[in-house]
């Protein structure tokens, strides 16, 4: 009769699983109570049928186990039994049911003095945006969206001059405030969840969905996509902070308009020249690098992404890792030039500059093309960078650059600070090069995307602007 | 011609290509689909212990990356659920039991029915052509969103989209040359005195997954031609104006919702074209091997056909998050959660079928109740997905991956296990081996719950599928990749068992224990063959007539536990008069 101890034990051990299980809903941080209550219904009426058809299963098995010279009853049909059945089996539905689509309602239905903010999808990353001093999010169409205006907000609209555009992974939320959360994606198929929260919805490119809830929780919450989005669907992550009112106005203040978005990188060359000078004893008088002080080539890389950098130097989410020595000195020198338009300025200046012919290392470059599709995704073809990708330039760093951030990655000593978004994306993608031999390859295919000397670099350096 | 005209003029040529290869003969037919799904299905296997060796043991193994787990992903996906499960279910146990069952001596169009299997393979070779064309097959999940199916983004948005649409398209022409001919072969070709309600059950959920199956299709068709024509041409039916790796795309105007709303209407009925087939011939297995007769035939045929209507009104709660009106959540989650009612009523007369039976531990047997088993649990959690608030939580994490394996995988193939241990004998003459065939069993049954249960929790605790690692996430607890690891190795042995249950099938076949003519005493007329395995048109020179229904075991009255379909009352040995009257067969 082991088919009967089997189903037994496999009735007790699934008990057992349930309620010694250390892997279970993570604790509620929103008003969706409501939400783990209906659970909890089904989970015991589901749970109590289980249990019951199983043993009665077991119990019949061993029952009516084969006997020499038994016979089976020879019983068609039970009307009356059938009927009791259904009967029973339709009050425990419309039990699981009535308060699902209770809470349902409750779901659709935001209250009207929620505070509204966007999030929008990006493969594979998050932008948010909250409405101005007016209250209300300016139009908004992806085929307005463009490096100043990542957003697609229609520059006609005087609505969005005053929205905020939070260009970051991270949201901050007000505590006990009701929020809808509008939806869109201005490329594919995302999905906006925050299991703390217990809300999930599809981010529809061409449509706008929403969610809506209370945040009743201080703290962090991982926003994860949850509708396959290609290849760095995993990668795709953001955060919720959620904080006192307080703190929650003191970071709205922060926050810049569209209007000062779109004047973010412009700075004038002829200023940045001086800050420049203490770049140029490291970084070369002409942005080239140098690998025997350990700083790489400047020249070619887009403006956004040092801004980036410099100040992830200067909020220590770069350089702080042990194991990063070169990255700690960066640090230092990045306090030097903390001023928003100075930074701008010398970014003009360094975008002056035309980009060094690298030389590269040997590598086998069919591996290192075979690896580098998976990098070409956000970092262009030819390692050009894209600006929509959070992804920089690629083919015009040293080898010797390339091959160490790689492994910085891989070795989780860049891109571990929790704040630093972007550095965890990369991270996670570099977990892929399994050895060595695939780093050296993979970049030195990357140098071999160069744009060859003076043809076109011009026309690449312009375009990078 | 008449169908048996045809035959006698097949039997005499008798050269093996006729006769093997480009038979016309529904039981060769059956076996040719059968080993060529089996086969196929072997390769999703691989790819799934693919995918669970990242997922147990992350960045260990150079040849996976985050690209190539997708792909491993959609395919092993697609491939289970229509190029193993479907064909297998339909090709193979449709073809080899609807004329034999009905006492038919063929299917009424045997050349179409040809020509539906070497269809089927040529849909299966483009499918398997894909893994070597430049980027690989599609990694899109197995079902295919637009617009990231066709975009870069994704791996294979190259070739390997437009191989597996067109692998469906042809699929789909295989499918409805065989669908048609197994409609028309239930509705016209039934032996004297076979009513519809006469029919064994098996029959029932075959024919009516099949109906479903030819309503089903097309919408997946005409959605597969649409996302082509999108992909090559420039059109734009599920493509908004959108951006791609930071560039604008031409396309305008289209709707992604309205593909998951085609696919769907395809996606849901095509759970219920592989269950209902399962169904039936667990209910078959179920009496023959309890000596009992199924429990409520009637109310069975009516869960059936009711299952197979309702399942064309419940096709969105496979949407309630994906940004579709939300009001519809509604009506699907009322839908759905009605559809449960005819399901619980099916699995009570299951149980109640063993119930005062006498029941035979077979091989079979033992996989009908591990069906039972598995199907309860998938069942059950169903009831959580289909309640669109429960679904918001749980929906695109491993409870998802959980419920639908084990309702979807592991349920259906328990019986597809009992059925091949259950028929071999038929279809081969010679019995498996059972002691190969219970240690299959034990092993297949026990670690696909070790695999699937724990699936469940870390989709309450919000671990999301489809994601090649998890970094770092903050309420993911580092035990999560301990039961990751543990749910691998599960799996592995469970895959390696599976090449124990192969070695069987190709011991058995030359040195298996004969069968007979009806080794499991079943009533069904596929026992009552005069040959075994029966010739090419069944019946021998007269075709059978049917005087009772498929479940006449254990009739009071009657000496032996069993009356085969086509004995008239006059010729059964009875031992008490009165009791056998009042039976009233």
């Amino acid at each position: 009769m082991a088919i009967t101890l089997i189903i037994l034990l496999l009735i007790a051990g699934s008990v057992i699983f349930h309620f010694t299980s250390v892997w279970w809903f993570t604790p509620l941080a929103s008003h969706w109570s409501a939400i783990d209550t209906t659970i909890n219904i089904t989970i015991w009426i589901t749970g109590v049928v289980f249990i019951a058809v199983n043993l009665f299963l077991a119990y019949a098995i061993y029952r009516y186990r084969y006997k020499a010279g038994a016979r089976a009853d020879y019983q068609p049909e039970n009307k009356k039994l059938e009927g009791w059945l259904l009967l029973v089996t339709s009050i425990g539905i419309a039990a699981m049911l009535a308060p699902g689509l209770y809470v349902w309602g409750q779901f659709v239905s935001p209250p009207a003095d929620a505070t509204v903010v966007e999030a929008v999808g990006q493969q594979w990353h998050w932008r948010f945006r909250l409405p101005g001093a007016d209250g209300q999010l300016g139009k908004a169409d992806v085929r307005a969206s463009s490096e100043l205006n990542p957003l697609g907000l229609d520059p006609n609209d005087p609505a969005g001059m005053d929205d905020l555009i939070i260009d970051s992974h991270e949201l901050v939320l007000e505590l006990n405030k009701p929020v809808k959360v509008l939806l869109r994606s201005n490329d594919v198929l995302h999905n906006f969840a925050v299991p703390q929260f217990r809300v999930k919805m599809d981010l529809v490119p061409g449509t706008v969905s929403y969610v809506w809830f209370i945040p009743t929780v201080v703290g962090q919450f991982d926003i994860l996509c949850e509708e396959l989005c290609g290849i760095g669907h995993f990668a795709m992550r953001g955060r919720v902070l959620v904080k006192e009112s307080d703190d929650y106005q003191q970071w709205l203040a922060q926050q810049q308009s569209y209007r000062q978005y779109q004047a973010r990188l412009a700075g004038d060359p002829e200023f940045g020249k001086a800050h420049y000078q203490v770049c140029a004893s490291c970084h070369g008088a002409q942005g080239e690098g140098n690998q025997a002080l350990h700083a790489p080539a400047l020249a070619g890389q887009s403006g956004w992404y040092l801004k980036r950098q410099l100040r992830a130097y200067q909020q220590g989410l770069r350089g702080n890792a042990e194991g990063d020595v070169f990255g700690a000195q960066m640090i230092a020198m990045a306090q030097l030039v903390r001023d928003e338009q100075a930074i701008n300025h010398l970014l003009a200046y360094i975008g002056s500059f035309n980009p060094n012919l690298v030389q590269a290392e040997p590598g086998n470059l069919h591996n290192g093309q075979r690896l580098y599709r998976n990098c070409s995704y956000c970092h262009g073809r030819n390692g050009e960078g894209i600006f929509a990708m959070n992804a920089p330039m690629l083919h015009s760093l040293e080898p010797w650059y390339l091959t160490r951030q790689l492994d910085y990655f891989k070795r989780q000593i860049r891109g571990n600070h929790p704040q630093d978004f972007y550095g965890a994306q990369m991270s996670l993608m570099a977990q892929s090069l399994h050895s060595e031999q695939d780093i050296a390859d993979v970049v030195a295919y990357i140098n071999s995307l160069q744009p060859k000397a003076g043809l076109t670099q011009g026309d690449s350096n312009d375009s990078e602007r | 011609m008449t169908a048996s005209a045809d035959i006698a003029h097949q039997e005499h040529s008798n050269s093996f290509l006729t006769k093997y290869v480009w038979s016309q003969d529904h039981k060769v037919i059956a076996i040719q689909y059968g080993v060529t799904a089996i086969m196929v299905g072997v390769v999703a296997l691989v790819l799934s212990a693919l995918m669970r060796l990242q997922l147990g043991f992350p960045d260990q193994f150079s040849f996976i990356n985050p690209a190539s787990y997708l792909q491993f992903v959609t395919m092993h996906g697609m491939i289970m659920v229509v190029y193993l499960l479907t064909a297998l279910l339909l090709g193979g146990f449709g073809n080899y039991l609807i004329p034999l069952m009905l006492g038919a001596r063929d299917m009424v169009f045997p050349y179409l029915n040809m020509l539906s299997y070497w269809t089927y393979l040529l849909s299966v070779l483009v499918l398997m052509a894909s893994f070597f064309v430049p980027g690989g097959p599609t990694g899109a999940g197995w079902t295919l969103y637009p617009p990231q199916a066709i975009l870069p983004g994704t791996p294979g948005s190259e070739m390997g989209i437009l191989m597996m649409l067109v692998s469906l398209g042809i699929f789909i022409v295989a499918f409805t040359m065989g669908g048609l001919n197994y409609v028309c072969t239930v509705l016209q070709a039934r032996a004297r005195g076979m009513t519809l309600m006469r029919m064994p059950l098996t029959i029932w959920g075959i024919f009516v997954a099949t109906i479903m199956g030819l309503l089903a299709f097309p919408a997946l068709l005409v959605s597969a031609i649409m996302m082509f024509l999108d992909s090559v041409a420039g059109t734009s039916f599920f493509m908004p104006a959108i951006m791609s790796l930071g560039e604008q795309l031409d396309h305008g105007g289209g709707s992604p919702i309205l593909f998951q709303h085609l696919f769907w209407f395809f996606g849901h009925p095509e759970v219920y074209i592989v269950a209902l087939p399962a169904f039936g011939m667990v209910s078959d297995v179920l009496a023959t091997h309890a000596r009992k007769n199924i429990f409520g035939y009637r109310m069975m045929v009516w869960a059936i056909v009711i299952i197979g209507g309702l399942s064309f009104v419940v096709w969105a709660h496979h949407m309630y998050v994906s940004g579709m009106n939300p009001y519809f959540g509604f009506f699907f989650a009322t839908t759905t959660l009605i559809i449960a009612v005819p399901t619980a009523l099916k699995v009570y007369n299951w149980i109640l079928t063993l119930w005062r039976g006498n029941i035979h531990l077979t091989v079979p047997m033992l996989f009908a109740i591990g069906f039972i088993f598995t199907f309860v649990h998938g069942g059950l959690s169903g009831l959580f997905l289909g309640n669109v608030v429960i679904d918001l939580p749980l929906s695109d994490t491993y409870f998802v991956v959980g419920h639908f394996h084990m309702v979807m995988g592991v349920s259906p193939i328990m019986v597809l296990f009992a059925a091949i241990y259950h028929w071999f004998p038929k279809i081969t003459g010679r019995m498996l081996h059972t002691g190969m065939g219970k240690f299959h069993f034990w092993a297949t049954f026990v670690g696909t719950y070790l695999v699937f249960l724990p699936m469940h929790y870390l989709g309450f605790l919000g671990v999301p599928r489809r994601y090649f690692a998890m970094g770092g996430t903050d309420f993911i607890p580092a035990s999560a990749q301990s039961l990751n690891a543990s749910i691998t190795v599960s799996a592995l042995v469970i895959a390696v068992v599976q090449l124990v249950f192969i070695y069987n099938v190709i011991w058995s076949l030359r040195h298996g224990k004969a069968a007979g003519h009806n080794p499991w005493q079943a009533t069904t007329l596929e026992w009552q063959t005069p040959d075994t395995p029966p010739k090419h048109g069944n019946w021998g020179p007269s075709e059978p007539v049917v005087y009772r229904w498929a479940y006449d075991y254990s009739v009071p009255g009657a000496r032996d536990d069993f009356i085969p379909q086509n004995v008239p009352d006059s010729e059964v040995v009875v031992t008490d008069k009165l009791a056998f009257a009042k039976a009233g067969t």
